[in-house]
């Protein structure tokens, strides 16, 4: 039997939790032994995924993110989602540098940073309707005991 | 994240203490603003001794101070930068428009 395991958790889209998002996402991946180099990418990937959701897909508006982990082996896939406007251009909005808020500084990396860090990034949206980014990643340290 | 600032000459040294995310971005944006503002200072280091945490947003961060610094003929350095904050400078290409140094003092001998 493969080793399972789910969290959900569903926050405010408010940037003080964007810290509480990443540090709950690493503390669920300690179970696969990750390197701290590991964990390090996942938290920054999930910081990436929240910063997104708050400051696009709810702009100034309130709203609900939901974080959800699941581990099967030695996978441990996590699932980002808004109920927010939407993304217009998924394609443009992964490019590098690209950024729909250049007043806001924004570097226009999170993509980028997402796709370097993870194995595996999907993004689908709807406008109106929200986002749900899909991002895994393989453990190999459990295996090599 | 605290921020510690040093005047050495005409170089202002800031050194980042915490996490560097979009919570905290705007704060520290003005508040280095503020500082570069009021000390007149030319050049700028980041020192990341003691940056436990940095996303996409500490790049924004990072090059908004540039473009303010190079603006006026200055320049901007980073020392101490761990593996992990490293890895997102080279996926940025920010070493293309700020040097990175292993001290403060290299830094500050070279800008």
């Amino acid at each position: 039997m493969p080793y399972k395991n789910h969290m959900k958790l569903q926050f405010d889209s408010k940037s003080q939790n964007e810290s509480f998002a990443r540090i709950v996402a690493a503390a669920f991946a300690a179970q696969l032994d990750p390197t701290i180099e590991e964990l390090a990418d996942i938290k920054t990937a999930v910081s990436e995924a929240v910063t997104n959701a708050i400051i696009h897909g709810y702009e100034d508006n309130m709203g609900s993110v939901t974080l959800e982990c699941s581990i099967k082996d030695n996978i441990l896939e996590i699932i980002i989602e808004d109920n927010g406007k939407g993304i217009e251009d998924i394609q443009q909005a992964r490019e590098p540098l690209f950024t729909s808020k250049p007043e806001l500084e924004r570097s226009g990396m999170g993509f980028t940073v997402m796709e370097t860090f993870m194995d595996e990034v999907e993004v689908i949206s709807e406008i109106g309707k929200g986002t749900r980014i899909r991002m895994q990643k393989k453990f190999n340290s459990l295996k090599e005991e | 994240m605290r921020l510690d600032y040093e005047v050495i000459g005409n170089t202002l040294v800031v050194k980042l203490k915490g996490e560097l995310d979009h919570h905290v971005a705007e704060k520290i944006r003005a508040e280095m603003d503020d500082t570069i503002n009021k000390n007149r200072c030319k050049n700028l280091i980041f020192n990341l001794s003691d940056m436990r945490f940095m996303d996409s947003s500490g790049i924004g961060v990072i090059i908004g101070r540039y473009k303010k610094i190079s603006q006026f003929g200055g320049k901007v350095a980073v020392v101490q930068v761990s593996e992990k904050v490293d890895k997102i400078f080279n996926l940025a290409g920010l070493y293309r428009i700020i040097n990175k140094y292993s001290t403060q003092n290299d830094a500050l001998n070279s800008l």
